[in-house]
């Protein structure tokens, strides 16, 4: 019964607010729909060129693995899979903490909201730290291109016992083994620009808590929060075409 | 023939400069630099771009009067490159991409719609920034001693081999280049969301139609070229190989890359000019353009192919056989919609009451000049010649016919066109058509003599030649001075026309489109009250009728 009187009560609020002007309505829209819905098209837009801009790294990565292609399978084989998995399993709890968010804003639940927002931050930040891990193995490994590159682990994959995948992996001929490197640069090209995404994502993240924190998004402004949701999202779908395609395509079956 | 020339003007007369506009309803420095008024942005646009077309303009008369003598004499030959370089990358990225949409277009579009700004205003003024950081940049990198590495930073030569300033230059590209994908992706939404009751997709103005299509191209192509220089930038600082032979990248996928934005970049420079030009034939041939629909779609069609011819860059470079006839066929694709436009203003121009103002002397200007550029384009696109005239002067005549013969008429003509809208004042229409005309004569006598050069064989990109190339250049260089006197002109008169120009008016051309329905130069917000659209683009008979009725009121 209890629950039945709040619902009616929340959308008499509704109604009240349909006829007031939101402070944040800017002057030159005709109505706060028309705000609203150019906002959210001027993002998805915003989105097509990342996926322009992720799209040039793609390209790369395909039209080089099709080159070198025993390279970038044994290179492949490297990764950490585990850690991948991980990370994909951090990232979706992220993103739906971040759906979870927009709801909280548009049911006018500041509290949830603050709450959502803090937890997608935690995940975001989750993800960025176990890829810290990922890329200080890399350089354990002495895969990080550059002077300190070896390829010694592709071309003897005999000599290292400790690792399992490698050492029952076919050595390659010296200057196939050495595209491993094309690999390992578009690699940490490719993450690292992603890395850089979620940097910059919760960064917004934290600024938006702040927000909601301050009770801007209760009210019914809700497309920043909207607007970030879809770049969150964004954010974590480059990831899902990232993972397969560096870690999982002709993996060799786990031991 | 009478009731449809626009000699004597009804309004003109008595026009009075209205009492509040957008120039002077907020006062001081602050006021432009933190505004947020689509008008005012783009008067600052016009600024920035008219001090960077002039340095770079500066550089092509350096490049000139270097090639006035077949030995390098006036300055070395690494020298001369910076020159070029510099040309190249301030008339791109600084002058053409911006050039109409962001001055005339950012001016426009939220008018020609009906609404009251674009969508983003914010987002529109950070452009400029962004504009202004990525100018500053380049001008950094010509201060601390120049970039030679072509305005293509064409890889291995800009990873490996030169210690100038390329990620200066690269970064001012990358930073550039945001400001034109806020620009593009403004537009977008603006002329999605934000039309006027009744103004559907097909009574827009051919000038909105066409910044669609540019836009499209600038919010897709824009972030390749982002990643292509975020490459080159990761190769030069922490050589990673990915264009790079000895450690198995290749080079020719860095031109991919860049091309797959370049290509299209030249759609993003002269669609926007083709809407000035549909604009201005109309109306001083008082009729409506010709094929509408058909001038609208072949603007998407260009854009849509536009994405799909970037290879023919590449045609001496390793590209397989195959691909070479699919790119040679599809850039010759380009050249339908093209001519569907030059046709169909010609048949706008066809029986209509012509008068000879100073925009229609630049909109002849820019359709006799761009079909010649436009038609050496299908020349190159044919693969048997290209290999013949690839790099040579033959090229670089090309892309001037279309971005200089054709992008800059069509922004002289709109700056003319639209600067009583703009000021609110009228320039000396005499001193106006002597410009007009001495830009053309220029340009011919610049760039005519390039295609025989290249035809010839002279390469491009060298500041030394043999002797029996010299008269020719010498016209060229000629040429160039008569153009940089046309080019100075119009700088001179309408600063002067700031101030002592004639009042204009509303509507001095009697043009159908709405910005000339309000006062000029207009309020803050364009509109006392939203424009309900019930008639056709281009409708002259419409504005005819209405002209009248206001007479019998007021009288």
């Amino acid at each position: 019964m209890d629950n039945a009187i709040v619902s009616t009560q929340e959308s008499a609020v509704h109604e009240a607010h349909e006829h007031v002007s939101l402070p944040q309505h800017r002057h030159h829209f005709e109505t706060e729909e028309q705000q609203r819905e150019a906002g959210s098209f001027g993002m998805w837009l915003f989105l097509l060129t990342e996926i322009m801009f992720f799209g040039g790294l793609f390209f790369s990565y395909l039209l080089y693995r099709n080159w070198y292609y025993p390279a970038f399978a044994a290179a492949s084989n490297q990764l950490n899979v585990p850690m991948g998995a991980a990370n994909t399993a951090i990232l979706i709890t992220s993103g739906f903490f971040m759906a979870l968010g927009v709801w909280a804003a548009e049911m006018r639940k500041r509290q949830m909201l603050v709450w959502m927002l803090v937890l997608t931050t935690v995940f975001g930040c989750a993800f960025i730290g176990v890829k810290y891990f990922e890329y200080k193995e890399k350089y354990e490994l002495h895969h990080i291109p550059g002077a300190n590159f070896s390829v010694a682990m592709f071309v003897n994959p005999q000599n290292y016992p400790q690792y399992p995948d490698t050492y029952s992996e076919k050595p390659l001929a010296p200057d196939m083994a050495q595209k491993t490197q094309v690999f390992f640069f578009l690699y940490f090209a490719m993450t690292g620009m992603h890395a850089l995404h979620m940097i910059i994502g919760i960064g917004l993240l934290f600024w938006l808590t702040w927000r909601a924190w301050r009770g801007d998004f209760s009210s019914g402004y809700v497309a920043p929060i909207e607007n970030f949701g879809l770049y969150w999202h964004f954010v974590d779908i480059v990831w899902l075409f990232l993972f397969p395609l560096l870690y999982l395509i002709n993996r060799h079956p786990l031991h | 023939m009478s009731a449809h020339t626009i000699v004597s003007l009804p309004d003109q007369s008595t026009a009075k400069l209205p009492k509040v506009n957008y120039l002077n309803n907020e006062h001081g420095l602050l006021s432009w630099l933190l505004t947020g008024d689509h008008k005012r942005i783009a008067m600052l646009y016009l600024v920035s771009i008219t001090f960077f077309f002039f340095i770079g303009g500066a550089f092509a008369g350096l490049i000139r009067l270097e090639l006035l003598t077949p030995q390098s004499d006036l300055v070395a030959a690494d020298t001369y490159n910076k020159f070029f370089t510099m040309h190249g990358i301030i008339m791109v990225f600084l002058f053409l991409v911006p050039s109409v949409p962001a001055t005339i277009g950012n001016f426009l579009i939220p008018i020609m719609v009906g609404a009251k700004d674009l969508a983003f205003p914010k987002i529109n003024l950070l452009s400029w920034y962004l504009y202004v950081i990525g100018g500053t940049l380049t001008l950094a990198a010509l201060v601390l001693g120049g970039v030679d590495t072509g305005w293509t930073f064409t890889t291995p030569l800009s990873t490996h081999y030169l210690n100038t300033h390329v990620l200066t230059a690269a970064t001012a590209i990358f930073v550039a280049g945001f400001s034109s994908i806020f620009t593009g992706l403004n537009f977008i939404v603006t002329i999605h969301r934000m039309r006027a009751p009744g103004m559907t997709w097909f009574r827009m103005p051919l000038f909105v139609w066409s910044h669609y299509a540019a836009s499209l191209l600038m919010v897709l192509g824009t972030p390749v070229l982002a990643i292509a220089i975020v490459l080159v930038a990761l190769e030069r600082i922490f050589g990673i190989g990915v264009f790079d032979p000895a450690k198995g990248g290749d080079p020719l996928l860095f031109q991919h890359l860049f091309w797959f934005y370049s290509h299209p970049a030249v759609y993003i420079m002269i669609l926007p000019g083709m809407g000035v030009i549909s604009e201005v034939i109309s109306t001083f041939s008082r009729k409506r353009v010709f094929g509408y629909t058909a001038v609208a779609f072949s603007s998407v069609a260009i854009a849509l192919f536009g994405f799909f011819v970037w290879a023919h860059h590449m045609f001496i470079m390793g590209v397989s056989n195959y691909s070479a006839l699919v790119f040679s066929l599809l850039t010759m694709l380009v050249a339908v919609p093209s001519a569907i436009k030059i046709f169909n203003w010609a048949f706008t121009l066809q029986k209509g009451s012509i008068t000879f103002e100073t925009p229609m002397l630049y909109a002849f200007g820019f359709m006799g000049l761009f079909t010649i550029g436009g038609l050496t384009g299908v020349f190159l696109g044919s693969l048997g010649m290209d290999i013949h005239l690839t790099e040579t002067y033959f090229i670089v005549a090309h892309f001037h016919f279309v971005m200089v013969g054709g992008m800059l008429m069509a922004f002289l003509a709109g700056v003319h066109f639209w600067w009583p809208k703009m000021t609110g004042r009228m320039y000396p229409e005499s001193l106006s058509k002597l410009a007009a005309v001495t830009t053309f004569i220029g340009f011919n006598l610049t760039f005519l003599p390039q295609f025989i050069l290249g035809y010839m064989g002279m390469p491009r990109r060298y500041a030394a030649y043999p002797p029996e190339y010299q008269v020719l250049n010498v016209l060229s260089t000629a040429g160039a001075t008569v153009l940089g006197v046309g080019y100075m002109l119009p700088l001179l008169y309408l600063a002067w026309s700031l101030k002592y120009g004639a009042i204009a008016g509303n509507n001095p051309w009697q043009a159908t489109g709405l910005e000339w329905q309000i006062q000029s130069p207009p309020l803050t917000e364009n509109f006392t009250e939203i424009p309900i659209v019930d008639y056709e683009a281009y409708d002259y008979e419409r504005l005819e009728k209405m002209t009248k009725n206001e007479v019998t009121t007021v009288g």
